[in-house]
């Protein structure tokens, strides 16, 4: 780590004769110089696929980012191709994930009811239990999964493989764990309380928290789901283990597929694909920014 | 919380954990969903059973017991709410690990990819026919649910029977509701309809190779007006373990899961036994795979490592620039920052690779060291990949932890005379590095494991000469893919398991490690 350069934290070496707001302003300038040149070389490979996406000719081959001529000619070969899908690929990655998503928070919102508010023998057994279950990852148990979907596939065809449903199933396997644990912790700042003098009301255990605590945590719910969401739709190894068939396969996988071959001129294809394809994950994390960073920071503080 | 709450009286407990409002109707519901539930699972586990896949159908039984006791005894209430994530957990988390470990020990692979029941069954449904078999006339017969059945005549004897896919044949005399026509071909009987000449041929095309009748005495039509008796081919002799062709005498013995003639012929399907080892010792001895095995093993941990390294350093010049006050529009900047971020691998690992295409792309095309040929150049090209991809994140986690570094520290070093850069390795970067460790460890768990880049960068090539599916860029986990499900000459689904088993050790330990260091795993005991 002592290879690391070496950037000065609060101010630039001074030199004698200069002014504390000449120091200040040449400071800001060039952090702001370096701010500008990461966000070109952040942006660069955005703002290209985009103008490639608009660019007439379809090819990779083009001097300037943006085309002089742009046409929406890729987005229409793209939505009407026979042969890719594409919007069959968008719904099923919308679906499998939303499904997935919202079964995950309600799964993981009742066990955190339960962990934050019951006390019993081996809760925290369980508990540390559902920690380590998340060493190891799914991905590592590829082979097993594959091999347990072809069984359930044998009796209910709608859960075995190349099915989205089994895949929904798969994701959640991996839903309660990390998820649970990070619930957890946001419920215990929910003040106990509460659901003390809803219960000497004579409210049962489930109106209580259906009632009480489930509108209090909304924010770590709406946490968990982007969590959920933007992890399972950026999935790219299960989803190719588990479909098969162009039809059923999630936009993860059917856009890495489409440039395989004849890589030049499905580019302005894939470009569009592309673009389209960010779309959810983009609203989401545009949403999520104030969201997530107080739904997140709130969770770590424990009660 | 860390303190108890006056609820966690004994007085209140069972007042607590009483779940019901007293509906009656809710409590039916609850019983009758309950029931489902567990009806379902059961029965799966008895048809998983039946396929002689004990272990999967052991998870089903102890899953649903589990749910029968959680949800009928009194004291454990506060599992109920954890149950139904639970049931997931253990179907579709806990059970692939304890089959990822048996698999690692067994030959499953191509050819030996069914249980040994159905493999027996399937081969058994082969049948042939016999020499000398008398040559049958038949008629099509269709039945009300829209299956097929043939009416046969033996032309010799006269003989005349309904034969059924499945059933033994049934004599004419048997038959309710015949009618013959003139030539002993039926003009209606119960439940079928005589189908006209014309269908003759479309019902030749559509039944090929199904047998009307058992496999011990059945006919399959061999033309628009033959039909010939079959035989069932092989019968499972289970004193030699072994199939027994009927036809030509012929012992096929079970070989680790294959049944196998003296001369080397087999039956397929296939079905996976125990090997012990193997799989581990062919890793580390088969020259085929030794030598790819340990540049895979080296290449994954320099791989990670380095992912880690250039991404935290670029993050941490880039968070040191910006922590600053003074600087404008420092939420928009920061969003523009980290949008690579925003955007799933799937996409931005492929839109790089459409700039460093050689023929076409923007840098490739100018810059072409051979990003995809090369096999150093490849590991540059997917390293330069993953900082953009990475530094983000760092940025991210590095900012938030220099500005949880209280500033007076700063105040103190400076009065001490300390300089920039003493102040940046002395009170900077160790703490920063005590803050976020635990997050560099989970990103090198992380990288160590980053399917996504490595396949869509170039899947793993260029190949290494002579290593079979290997490449240079493969990392363990897509070495463990391409072993499972990417060879041409089969898929060697136990040799995978054992890879991935070996990953486990290691991802395992370092997890442990980290837990450990933070302390996340004692935390649940103070918190209780």
């Amino acid at each position: 780590m002592s290879s690391a350069p070496v950037i000065p934290s609060g101010t630039v070496r001074k030199s004698p004769g200069m002014t504390m707001k000449r120091r200040r302003r040449l400071d800001t300038t060039w952090r702001l110089i370096v701010a500008f040149l990461f966000i070109a070389y952040a942006l660069f490979p955005i703002l290209y696929v985009i103008g490639t996406s608009l660019n007439p000719s379809g090819s990779l081959q083009s001097s300037q980012i943006f085309p002089s001529n742009p046409t929406l000619a890729n987005y229409q070969k793209l939505l009407t191709s026979q042969q890719n899908p594409f919007l069959k690929w968008m719904l099923n990655s919308l679906l499998v994930s939303t499904t997935t998503a919202i079964i995950t928070v309600a799964l993981c919102a009742v066990a955190a009811y339960s962990f934050s508010r019951f006390r019993w023998r081996s809760r925290k057994r369980l508990l540390q239990g559902l920690l380590l279950s998340q060493v190891f990852p799914n991905v590592l148990a590829m082979v097993a999964l594959y091999l347990i979907l072809q069984q359930i596939g044998r009796y209910y065809p709608a859960f075995g493989l190349n099915t989205l449903g089994g895949l929904i199933l798969i994701y959640l396997g991996g839903a309660i764990g990390f998820n649970t644990w990070l619930m957890k912790g946001f419920f215990d700042t929910v003040p106990r309380d509460l659901d003390e003098s809803a219960m000497l009301d004579g409210a049962s255990a489930w109106q209580t928290f259906y009632t009480i605590i489930l509108p209090l945590v909304r924010p770590v719910l709406a946490v968990i789901f982007m969590l959920s969401f933007i992890g399972t739709y950026g999935d790219y190894l299960l989803a190719k283990v588990m479909l098969s068939n162009t039809e059923k396969y999630t936009v993860a996988v059917g856009l890495s597929l489409f440039i395989g071959q004849q890589f030049g001129q499905r580019w302005g294809e894939f470009a569009a694909g592309a673009v389209i394809a960010a779309i959810p994950t983009l609203i989401l994390f545009y949403i999520s920014q104030s969201q997530l960073q107080g739904g997140l920071t709130s969770g770590a503080i424990k009660g | 919380m860390a303190v108890k709450t006056a609820g966690e009286t004994g007085g209140r407990k069972a007042s607590r954990f009483s779940e019901e409002g007293g509906s009656t109707l809710g409590l039916i519901l609850k019983y009758v969903f309950l029931a489902l539930v567990v009806g379902f699972l059961t029965f799966s586990g008895w048809q998983l059973l039946q396929d002689g896949s004990y272990p999967f159908a052991a998870t089903f039984f102890i899953t649903a017991l589990f749910i029968t006791l959680v949800y009928v005894r009194r004291t454990t209430v506060p599992l109920r709410w954890i149950a139904p994530g639970l049931i997931f957990l253990i179907l579709f988390q806990i059970y692939p690990v304890v089959f990822t470990v048996y698999t690692a020990f067994t030959n499953y692979s191509t050819g030996r990819n069914v249980e040994k029941q159905v493999a027996i069954k399937s081969i058994e449904n082969q049948t042939y026919v016999p020499e000398g078999a008398p040559t049958l006339n038949w008629t099509p017969l269709q039945a009300d649910d829209g299956t097929a059945a043939i009416w046969v005549i033996d032309p010799a004897t006269g003989e005349a029977h309904l034969a059924i896919p499945d059933q033994e044949w049934i004599p004419a005399a048997d038959v309710p509701g015949l009618v013959l026509g003139p030539d002993g071909v039926p003009t209606s009987l119960d439940g079928y309809t005589v189908q006209a000449n014309n269908q003759r041929f479309l019902f030749v095309s559509a039944n090929q190779g199904v047998t009307f009748g058992t496999e011990e005495a059945g006919a399959q039509v061999t033309s628009s007006v033959e039909a010939r008796e079959t035989k069932q081919k092989y019968v499972y002799d289970p004193a030699q373990d072994a199939m027994v062709d009927q036809q030509t005498g012929k012992v096929y013995v079970n070989q680790e899961g294959v049944f196998t003639a003296d001369d080397g012929s087999i039956v397929t399907p296939g079905f996976p036994v125990v090997v012990g080892v193997s799989n581990f010792t062919k890793i580390l001895t088969d020259p085929n795979f030794r030598g790819p095995f340990a540049r895979i093993f080296i290449w994954t941990f320099v791989w990670a490592v380095l992912s880690v390294l250039e991404t935290f350093v670029l993050g941490m010049f880039l968070a040191l620039t910006m922590n600053s006050p003074n600087i404008p529009m420092q939420r928009l900047l920061r969003v523009l920052l980290i949008l690579p971020y925003a955007i799933p691998p799937f996409i931005t690992v492929k839109v790089w690779v459409g700039l460093l295409n050689p023929i076409l792309g923007m840098i490739g095309s100018q810059w072409n060291p051979g990003w995809f040929t090369s096999p150093f150049w490849s590991k540059v090209g997917i390293l330069m990949v993953n900082l953009w991809l990475g530094y983000p994140y760092m940025f991210l986690i590095i900012l938030g932890a220099l500005q949880s570094i209280p500033q007076d520290m700063y105040e103190a070093a400076k009065v001490d005379g300390a300089g920039p850069l003493y102040q940046f390795r002395r009170l900077t970067l160790p703490l920063l590095l005590v803050s976020i460790g635990p997050l560099l460890i989970g990103s090198f768990a992380f990288n160590f494991n980053n399917f996504a880049i490595i396949d869509l960068y170039n899947q793993g090539g260029p190949p290494m000469p002579g290593a079979g599916v290997a490449g240079f860029t493969d990392i363990l986990i897509s070495y463990t893919y391409k072993i499972a499900f990417g060879g041409t000459r089969g898929n060697d689904y136990g040799l995978a398991a054992a890879v991935s088993i070996i990953i486990f050790i290691i991802v395992g330990a370092v997890t442990i490690f980290n837990f450990r260091y933070t302390g996340q795993l004692e935390e649940v005991s103070e918190n209780v």
